[in-house]
């Protein structure tokens, strides 16, 4: 499959007192037509990547390549083939919603109508309104139908979601949906496991500028070696003190780490394992104060590699 | 495929901007129309001012107040010796006269007001006991248009209303757009960069046209101003200070973030030229050694030039060396703003 975006050995270092390297040898590749998330913790690198990929920052180091084109040589080319939304752009408020994307139209070309960019994110009614009457997530949909109105083949998206509602964010990840369906390639970055697994076809896990992790969202879950988790505690401090090589040891079970109060194991098999734990908390004379199973996320497989939540600031 | 053009759209999006907003509106329009009213009316040229005098109410009091009350421009009460000093250190009486065979005038030598007093006062007196004087003269009162202080102040309200509207237009205006990451967004669309600065500068220079026609209209309709040269070289002397103050106005806006920050520059360079360059009085009141400096700075050199053509009729030849200092620091401020100008 072509690349979209082929990245080797990406550095970015700000200067200062000390020196902060954002991005340390950071690989990447996107595949054309993909929906591709850049996955990790505030602070991961994540902004400061996809704004070298944008043309927006020079990268200390590294080689990119954008839709066969180099931000060096092709600047404006490129700039007429993607489409942008930044983290917490505020549009000018006394415009209303088709003015602000005629005025983002008349930049391009070629591209889509306002009134057809309006459409594509769903803000119909709100076409005449200004944008200071606009909630989050439209003034966030907004930003994406200026993305959309040169008519990208590429759309970068940074941390669309962040600081909506629960609502608001399932109406953009229906807009996201539908362009990935017109073939569009999209690169987004997020700090919300939930949003990576739905909406991407690929993810690079990131953390402190590099990628520790590749792939789609069911390969990363497996390579934990089982797709369940089971969590569990002791219900009294006595029989509290088991060793997790104990826990490993138990059948079906992958890994086992101390989580809290009490313990996280990832499992292959639930039913296996499940009574297996049951028989080891009687055979301790000790009841159990919470025990559930699920679905393995990428939140765990973040865990599994760096010790860390997603979320820890 | 007619999509407007990338200039177009931004002109419409800085208009749009400016008049949706009524505050802005009214600093832009309205302030400088009520600062005019007001320091006009504050100095609008009164009758002779009466002096306050107090005379001591003892023998021959009487005969003094009528003879000061006959003659024109004298407010005067007897009082007692007591009254009569306090009122005169309260201000309320600028001379306080004792009558007798020798007239004691007692006034604050230090204070104009008493000097003017002694000096009217002892005038009036001495005339009505008799003195004659030996020279004819007539007076002229200067009200005519053109020599008052509001037809002076109107030129230089427009002056100072063309550089605050440059560096808020210009350079508050980019500042603020960059806080909002709007610039940087916009830096990643194929918009011409030159697109961009140009479109902000014509909105301005737009908004120029308004300002001097709302001024000078305003000055010829209320106080009866009077324009002894061209309006039209006046309005493109305030154009081309426009230009040259969104010289200033970009570059105060090159690398800075924050509003505050920005706000802080724009009356860091505004505030000093408010007072030198001869907005409220004449900048020939500040000494000799600083003139060459005074009549260098870009404000001075434009409201110098507008009351030239204004008040005297000069044409705009006889301006060059004003338009050339116009041009200098709008030039040289617009290469340094180019090279400096960050988007994000």
């Amino acid at each position: 499959m072509a690349s979209a975006i082929r990245v080797r050995e990406l550095r970015m270092t700000y200067p200062g007192r000390p020196p902060v390297e954002a991005v340390r040898g950071l690989d990447l590749d996107v595949a054309a037509g993909s929906c591709f998330g850049l996955l990790g913790p505030n602070g991961a690198g994540k902004t400061t990547t996809i704004e070298i990929l944008e043309g927006l920052l020079e990268p200390t180091a590294g080689d990119v390549e954008v839709l066969g084109m180099r931000w060096d040589r092709d600047a404006r080319r490129l700039r007429e083939r993607i489409g942008v939304t930044l983290q917490e752009t505020k549009f000018t408020d006394k415009l209303s919603v088709r003015e602000t994307l005629e005025l983002f139209r008349s930049f391009f070309a070629q591209g889509v109508s306002a009134q057809d960019a309006i459409g594509l994110v769903g803000l119909g009614e709100k076409s005449a309104s200004h944008v200071v009457t606009l909630s989050g997530g439209q003034r966030q949909r907004l930003a994406v139908a200026c993305a959309l109105v040169g008519g990208p083949e590429l759309l970068f998206l940074d941390e669309p979601t962040t600081g909506l509602d629960p609502q608001s964010r399932r109406q953009l990840w229906d807009v996201v949906r539908s362009l990935r369906e017109r073939g569009k390639t999209i690169l987004l970055t997020t700090h919300y496991m939930d949003e990576a697994e739905k909406l991407c076809d690929a993810i690079a896990i990131v953390d402190h500028g590099r990628v520790i992790a590749q792939g789609t969202p069911t390969e990363l879950i497996r390579s934990l070696g089982g797709d369940h988790v089971v969590e569990f505690a002791f219900g009294d401090g006595a029989a509290s003190e088991e060793s997790l090589a104990t826990l490993r040891a138990l059948p079906a079970v992958r890994s086992a780490r101390a989580d809290g109060d009490g313990y996280q194991l990832t499992v292959a098999e639930p039913h296996v394992a499940l009574p297996a734990v049951l028989e080891l908390a009687k055979a301790r004379g000790a009841t159990l104060s919470r025990l559930s199973t699920r679905h393995a996320s990428l939140e765990d497989v973040f865990v599994a590699l760096t010790g860390r939540h997603l979320r820890d600031e | 495929m007619s999509e407007s053009s990338g200039f177009v759209e931004l002109y419409k999006m800085r208009m749009r901007e400016f008049l949706r907003e009524p505050a802005v509106l009214f600093w832009v329009f309205g302030f400088p129309i009520l600062l005019a009213v007001g320091l006009g009316a504050a100095f609008r040229e009164k009758p002779v001012e009466s002096t306050a005098v107090a005379i001591l109410d003892v023998a021959g009091s009487d005969e003094l107040a009528a003879e000061l009350s006959a003659a024109e421009g004298f407010r005067v009460q007897e009082l007692a010796e007591d009254d009569a000093a306090r009122a005169l250190r309260m201000g309320r009486v600028a001379l306080v006269v004792r009558p007798g065979a020798e007239l004691e005038y007692r006034f604050d030598a230090t204070n104009p007001e008493g000097v003017l007093a002694r000096a009217r006062v002892d005038d009036a007196l001495q005339r009505a006991a008799g003195r004659a004087d030996p020279r004819a003269h007539r007076e002229t009162l200067v009200t005519e248009p053109g020599s008052r202080y509001v037809d002076f102040l109107i030129p230089g309200l427009l002056g100072m209303n063309i550089l605050s509207g440059a560096m808020y237009g210009v350079g508050f205006a980019l500042v603020e757009m960059r806080s909002r990451r709007l610039l940087k967004r916009l830096a990643a669309t194929p918009m011409k960069r030159s697109h961009f600065l140009g479109a902000t500068i014509a909105a301005r220079m737009s908004v120029v046209f308004v300002e001097v026609g709302l001024m000078l209209g305003f000055g010829w309709l209320a106080f009866g101003m009077v324009f002894h040269g061209s309006v039209l070289t006046a309005l493109l002397l305030c154009l081309l200070g426009a230009a040259s103050f969104s010289g200033l106005g970009l570059l105060v806006a090159t690398r800075t973030k924050k509003v505050e920050v920005v706000s802080g520059l724009i009356n860091l360079v505004s505030l000093p030229m408010f007072v030198v360059s001869g907005v409220f009085f004449s900048s020939e009141r500040f000494p000799e050694v600083i003139q060459p400096l005074v009549g260098a700075l870009p404000l001075t050199a434009l409201i110098d030039a507008l009351r030239a053509v204004l008040l005297e009729g000069a044409d705009l030849a006889s301006q060059l060396p004003r338009v050339l200092i116009l041009l200098a620091w709008g030039g040289i401020s617009f290469v340094l703003a180019l090279r400096l100008f960050r988007w994000s």
